[in-house]
């Protein structure tokens, strides 16, 4: 069903277009036979009445048997007065004028014979249309009407009838302008079905962009209206509810920043004296001693979770904010290390001058995560490469450690995500990869992990490059 | 060692803080808001102010432009981390660097001996520089012959850009020898103390002969214009 698969609007200009011919058609046969018959009615009546008259005038003087002469003049008055080519026939004989017998058809001709009443019947002569009349000449006794055995013909062309019913046939054709003007208004009317299905259909591809809050301009009260009515609904529905969600959403992420925040100021305080615990404690003995230690290294990392969930929530927040500057990407990946003492321990391959217009603290962010991630569960001997494209930055960080498992390999940029239970705590916030990942995707880069070719694990960091 | 001056309102903190710089041998006042720290600064002048910018009443940026309207006295502010804005308008109030706290006692302590040592004196001669004449061993800089009030950092920032007059310096470098960062450090202190200093020395600030930007480098002392 081809037909079916096309569009909606050639489908209903091929329907319009079939529904007026159908009419138009059944409209023009109609009209043709009914104005054919009545012309040729309105004609072939009088021819009849004319003979059956002409007959009934003549029928006293008619001589039962007739002669030929009487045959003959009978014919010739018969074709005066009612007009027509008029043949007599009475036994074996006829009367000498008048048309063939063989114009008459053996069915007219056995009807005359024993039958008691005028027959006529159209038939086509030549190609011209020939009326042929026929009739019994009857005698009238006391209760009946005998034939006499006198047959009566008229045979009389109908040519000007037939052709004025040709001009009606033809007139017909006009019927075509029915049709183009059928065309035009299936066109109106597909287009004005089809606009409100078009703006459906544009509203919904809106929608699906995630423009929630588009809506249809609803006119009118049919069906399209209606569906039309019934996508406003839906969408006033679901952008409710996604409202809900997000506030929900915001709701608890604004509790773990004011909750980060919170533990911040007796963190402070805490900190502000775990020099003086790491002191003390080289004075004290046994438990007191281990105490000390315990409580000044974990409010260590204590500070470092909740500097890591205040970061968190700044990306999740949206407010984390870029501070660029021109960069000397060798420079600024030697100083990461440096600062955190891996110079020695790190082996680096960073080509001199290659600048980039970046966020330092950021980039500083990301590296310590990465080389301190692989420095921990990658053994010593951890590799950053440093290269540029045309387009974007690339530093590996890549270990000869045990490497990634591939369910885990998926995760490892998950929050508090830890790939070996029995890992310890302090093994970091779990939110480092996490944040890194944020800081990259801020920089309009990306951060992926893979497993190296020979065992160990290789993070790759892509930051697109504006140039210094 | 040094007097330091702490305004802090939480007491906690203040007193955390309190009892680390003690151990650094400093001697410690603690102010908990910023009507109090502008007393007691004024009854009795300390070598360096701690100073936490978010304070009820009178804040941290308030407190460090009174200060800064007074004298030189070095600040060193406390910021919460990441909170950029505060970092940006308490550099631009005048402070001479800032910590991040959390922040433990041994830390704020290099941080205020480095503050403290861009006062102290080095050997050298005057040095004339089309207008601007320095005396390193006074620590005194002079326009046309009027001395112009420094505060440590701008001096130290001055002395270290003069030191090798036309040689561009980067952000990094400037970082390692005036504030003491051996670690990567926030730029826009540098960029900070760079404006304040142009607003002291320079006949108009927006175009500035003496510290000139080169663009994507850092700094750099001259070349002056001829004559």
């Amino acid at each position: 069903m081809g037909f079916l698969r096309t569009g909606l609007r050639t489908r209903m200009v091929i329907t319009y277009i079939l529904i007026s011919i159908l009419s138009a058609g059944a409209t023009a046969v109609a009209s043709y036979v009914e104005a054919r018959t009545t012309i040729l009615r309105d004609s072939q009546d009088p021819a009849v009445d004319g003979l059956k008259n002409a007959v009934n005038k003549l029928a006293g003087a008619i001589q039962m048997p007739p002669s030929q002469e009487a045959l003959d003049q009978l014919a010739n008055l018969l074709e005066e007065d009612a007009g027509g080519n008029v043949v007599t026939v009475f036994g074996g004989r006829r009367s000498l004028a008048g048309p063939e017998l063989g114009e008459f058809t053996t069915e007219l001709r056995r009807e005359v014979q024993v039958g008691t009443s005028v027959v006529w019947q159209r038939v086509m002569i030549d190609g011209s249309p020939v009326l042929t009349i026929g009739m019994p000449f009857l005698i009238v006794t006391d209760e009946d009407l005998t034939p006499s055995g006198l047959e009566i013909y008229s045979s009389r062309p109908m040519v000007a009838e037939q052709e004025s019913v040709d001009r009606m046939a033809t007139a017909q054709w006009t019927a075509i302008i029915a049709v183009v003007i059928a065309i035009v208004f299936a066109l109106l009317a597909a287009h004005s079905v089809l606009r409100p299905v078009r703006e459906l259909a544009a509203a919904a591809k809106r929608w699906g962009r995630g423009e929630l809050d588009t809506r249809l301009e609803v006119r009118g009260s049919d069906e399209l209206a209606e569906l039309g009515r019934t996508f406003n609904q839906s969408a006033d529905a679901v952008a409710h509810h996604v409202a809900e969600l997000e506030r929900v959403e915001a709701d608890a992420r604004r509790f773990v920043a004011d909750v980060s925040h919170e533990l911040r100021t007796p963190l402070a305080a805490m900190t502000a004296v775990t020099d003086v615990l790491d002191e003390e404690a080289e004075h004290l003995t046994g438990d007191a001693a281990a105490a000390a230690r315990l409580v000044s290294q974990e409010t260590r990392n204590l500070n470092r979770l909740v500097d890591d969930l205040i970061e968190v929530s700044r990306f999740d927040s949206r407010t984390a904010a870029l501070i660029l500057d021109d960069v000397d990407m060798g420079e600024a990946v030697a100083s990461s290390l440096r600062a955190r003492g891996w110079s020695d321990r790190v082996s680096v391959e960073l080509p001199v001058g290659l600048t980039a217009r970046l966020d330092p603290r950021r980039l500083d962010v990301i590296m310590a995560n990465l080389v301190g991630n692989a420095l921990k569960h990658g053994g010593e001997s951890v590799e950053v490469r440093l290269s540029a494209g045309a387009d974007e930055i690339v530093i590996e960080v890549a270990d000869r450690g045990p490497g990634l498992a591939p369910n885990v390999i998926g995760h490892v940029f998950d929050r508090f995500y830890k790939a070996d239970s029995a890992r310890g705590r302090s093994a970091g916030s779990g939110l480092g990869l996490a944040i890194a990942r944020e800081n990259a995707r801020l920089h309009g880069g990306e951060l992926s992990a893979a497993n190296r070719a020979g065992g160990g694990a290789v993070f790759t960091l892509r930051l697109p490059r504006r140039r210094a | 060692m040094a007097r330091v001056l702490l305004i802090e309102d939480d007491l906690a903190v203040g007193e955390g803080l309190q009892i680390g710089l003690r151990r650094q041998d400093h001697t410690v006042s603690v102010a908990i808001s910023g009507e109090r720290g502008l007393d007691q600064f004024r009854a009795e002048p300390p070598d360096i102010v701690v100073l936490d910018l978010m304070l009820p009443g009178i804040d941290g940026f308030a407190v460090c432009r009174q200060i800064r309207a007074g004298g030189d006295t070095p600040i060193i502010m406390l910021t919460a981390r990441g909170e950029d804005i505060d970092v940006v308008a308490g550099l631009e109030a005048g402070a001479d660097d800032y910590v991040v706290k959390p922040v433990g006692a041994r830390v704020l302590d290099a941080r205020i001996r480095a503050v403290l040592r861009r006062t102290s004196a080095e050997r050298g001669e005057r040095e004339q520089h089309g207008a601007l004449s320095i005396d390193r061993a006074a620590l005194v800089v002079a326009k046309h012959g009027a001395q112009v009030p420094l505060a440590p950092t701008e001096l130290r920032l001055l002395l270290e850009l003069t030191r090798s007059p036309g040689r561009v310096l980067n952000r990094q470098q400037l970082l390692e020898s005036v504030w003491e960062h051996n670690y990567l450090g926030d730029s826009r202190l540098v960029d900070a103390c760079v404006q304040r200093l142009r607003v002291k020395i320079e006949d108009d600030p927006a175009n500035p002969v003496y510290v000139q930007t080169m663009r994507g480098f850092g700094y750099r002392f001259g070349p002056l214009p001829a004559g």
